[in-house]
């Protein structure tokens, strides 16, 4: 019944004929990745898109993308120029890979610093090359029946990022992809579609960043990445969402952890109109970690959304959510945190805090915690908090000579940098610190406000 | 011309009179001390005077240093010279002290069209204003006040004038929640400060305090008014006496006035 009402009201028809357009045209698609694909778009036309009463979408209404008839983008546009993005590099970076509207775009990177064996290009020319090395992976994690734009991407999988870090390898330095998105004379959607593959006992730190050139028509990015991390290896993960006010983002992050693995999901989501995050870690080995941080600071009208579900299906991990929410004129932020605990994951010990402040009577937050136990011998807590600026701490920073603009920035960067106390101190932390010191409107101050690593030699 | 001219000022608080009518001159130089019971309006004048905008000025006038302290924010009265040590020192997680110190010389010095210091050249004189409190360094890297022992915020707010160089200190209630040796090492600090160009105002429910920091007149607060005023020995009168005839005096001068 419910279904029906929804598929009246959403033209799903151009995405079927999309669909058609894609599996048609790719007819060297090897049978693995077409099946996937079938397999996700059959998902997504049976769901449509997610309404309010999912439970998983209860603070966030896609209308506004469902009722937008959004085209793929066409092959073989033109190509921004390299200084372009000059702004967005990162130059302690392993490297940038660049995706324009979800194609790797090769001449517009470069490679600096990347150990002899580690692999970082594209999804799509691994699949055409060395397809055994996708097939054991790719639509492995994701879940596609929970999620329809998990489905919608998986029925539009064409390119992104591949990386694969063999076992024992560390990497010094960041591997930075850049997704941008183009502006076009028409609603435009891309599926971006990532798979990260980390051998046992190695170490990295990966970035995705998501910025907009140009304005244009309605742009939707709707990404995934799964992240397969090897027993006891150490990966840390940046979302960084920083496209324009106007554009539609929903990102997946899919995490499979092996024994004692320890991961790190940091997202830091500044940008776009309406953004929803997703982070799923499935603790599938024992002793597992993973440490899931995460910023928002929404403005005007944007919509952000972190949604998360983390899964504890061995014994003996751990789980920390941190979300940490800055909102301002008629933002609307979403903290909606669920963590199940499997049978057999005895000796569970998850943790989960949402802290938020609210800088208008205008902007909104949700926050809900949810937790499905089924193991007996489980630690787990959960805690929010919604909170204006301390009127006392600024008052205590203005009475020292501190003018009022500048207290209240300290102050909010003082609660934004919780979340950079949780990053490890390298190229990646330095970079969203300085992203949030933009964003809190510390420019032309950025180089003294360093103050939670100020030290006393 | 006193540093400070407190006249006639009246202010209240959500509807409530608090202070009815204080009238009081500091002069550069001097230690003043303002004693009265709980609830008389001490801190109450101490935030007036610092500019908290909770309390809303409903008659009178202060002059520091000759401008119109009531019309300066808080910033600009602490950049003027005005010190407040707070009664209740405030935590702010994720500010370390040593950069709060050095963003507050900062502001000042900016205010006052000075270079700004670096973290390296302010190094040496924090280091040694921490000696002279007995504090230990490892109090600069964390948050401002932030899981601070009592005693260790009450140091903290005498460090950072001791960092600030005020013309004016107020000293809201700093011998509280402090043993002996705290008291002694605060005295000492705040005695170290006391010069012809500063004037500070310690404000204490109790006399011990003074027996340290000798001052050079004192005044009781009694509802909201100074009610007597004298020097040092009125201090110990007090303590022998206790508040209790200065406030029926206050209570019956309040119903004729
Ligand atoms: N923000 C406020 N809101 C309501 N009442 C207040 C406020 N601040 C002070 N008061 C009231 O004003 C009166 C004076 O308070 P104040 O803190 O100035 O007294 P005090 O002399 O400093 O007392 P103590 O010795 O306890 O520190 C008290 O009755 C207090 O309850
Ligand atoms: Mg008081």
């Amino acid at each position: 019944m419910r279904a029906q009402v929804a598929t009246a009201t959403q033209p799903l028809a151009h995405y079927a004929e999309s669909f058609r357009g894609l599996q048609g045209s790719a007819t060297t698609a090897p049978w693995f990745l077409r099946k996937l694909r079938q397999d996700g778009f059959v998902r997504f036309s049976d769901r449509g898109f997610p309404t309010l009463r999912d439970e998983d979408w209860r603070f966030t209404n896609v209308a506004a993308i469902a009722q937008t008839p959004f085209r793929l983008v066409p092959n073989g546009g033109r190509l921004p120029a390299p200084s372009d993005l000059a702004a967005y590099r990162i130059a302690e970076a392993a490297g940038e890979w660049v995706f324009i509207d979800g194609r790797f775009a090769p001449s517009l990177g470069s490679v600096r610093d990347l150990p002899k064996g580690v692999e970082v290009g594209s999804l799509a020319n691994e699949i055409e090359n060395n397809p055994g090395a996708i097939e054991p992976h790719l639509g492995r994690y994701l879940n596609i029946e929970r999620d329809p734009f998990s489905a919608l991407n998986t029925a539009f999988i064409d390119d992104g990022a591949y990386i694969h870090i063999p076992r024992g390898t560390v990497l010094r330095s960041p591997i930075h992809l850049l997704f941008i998105s183009t502006a076009h004379n028409a609603p435009s959607v891309h599926h971006p579609r990532n798979l990260i593959v980390v051998g046992e006992t190695s170490q990295a730190t990966i970035i995705e960043q998501y910025v907009s050139l140009g304005r244009g028509e309605k742009v939707l990015c709707n990404t995934a990445t799964e992240l397969s991390v090897g027993d006891h290896s150490v990966v840390s993960h940046y979302m960084i969402e920083r496209e324009e006010e106007g554009a539609f983002n929903i990102s997946t992050l899919r995490i499979q952890q092996g024994r004692t693995a320890d991961v790190a999901s940091h997202s830091l989501l500044a940008g776009g109109a309406l953004v929803r995050n997703n982070v799923h870690p499935v603790l599938a080995g024992e002793g597992g970690e993973c440490l899931i941080n995460g910023l928002f600071l929404g403005r005007h009208r944007q919509h952000l959304d972190n949604y998360m579900l983390v899964e504890h299906a061995s014994p003996h991990c751990a789980s920390r959510q941190f979300y940490n929410g800055i909102l301002d004129g008629h933002a609307h932020g979403v903290f909606h945190g669920r963590i199940i605990v499997h049978k057999q994951a005895q000796k569970t010990d998850a943790k989960q805090t949402n802290r938020n402040l609210l800088l208008s009577d205008t902007a909104q937050i949700d926050t809900k915690p949810q937790l499905e136990i089924y193991a007996d011998d489980v630690k787990c807590t959960h805690g929010a908090t919604i909170g204006q600026i301390d009127e006392d701490a600024l008052f205590y920073l203005r009475s020292r000579g501190i003018a009022e603009a500048s207290a209240r920035r300290l102050l909010l960067f003082a609660f934004a940098s919780e979340c950079l106390e949780r990053m490890r101190a390298g190229p990646a932390q330095a970079y969203v610190e300085n992203l949030i010191q933009q964003a809190l409107g510390y420019v032309g101050e950025a180089s003294r406000i360093q103050n939670h690593q100020e030290s006393v030699p | 011309m006193s540093l400070l001219e407190i006249k006639d000022l009246h202010a209240r608080v959500d509807g409530n009179e608090i202070l009815k009518g204080v009238n009081l001159a500091l002069d550069s130089g001097e230690v003043h001390s303002i004693m009265g019971p709980n609830g008389s309006g001490k801190s109450t004048l101490a935030q007036v005077l610092a500019r908290r905008e909770t309390y809303e000025i409903t008659a009178g006038q202060v002059l520091f240093a000759g401008k119109d302290l009531l019309a300066l924010k808080p910033e600009e009265a602490a950049c003027e010279g005005l010190f407040l040590a707070f009664q209740y020192p405030v935590e702010i997680p994720g500010i370390s002290n040593a950069y709060f110190l050095r963003s507050a010389v900062n502001a000042i010095r900016k205010y006052r069209g000075e270079d700004e210091v670096d973290a390296i050249d302010f190094l040496p004189k924090l280091r040694e204003r921490l000696k002279l409190l007995d504090m230990d360094e490892k109090l600069l890297n964390r948050s401002v006040n932030e899981a601070f022992s009592g005693g260790e915020k009450k140091r903290n707010e005498i460090l950072q004038m001791a960092v600030l160089e005020p013309r004016l200190a107020i000293l809201d209630e700093t011998d509280s929640g402090l043993d002996i040796d705290a008291l002694k090492v605060v005295a000492q600090g705040v005695n170290a400060m006391r010069s012809p160009d500063r004037a500070i105002l310690v404000v204490t429910h109790y006399q011990r305090l003074l027996d340290y920091i000798v001052p050079d007149y004192v005044h009781v607060l009694v509802d909201g008014r100074i009610v007597r005023s004298g020097g040092p020995e009125l201090a110990l009168q007090l303590e022998e006496q206790g508040y209790a005839a200065l406030e029926s005096a206050a209570a019956s001068s309040g119903s004729a006035a």
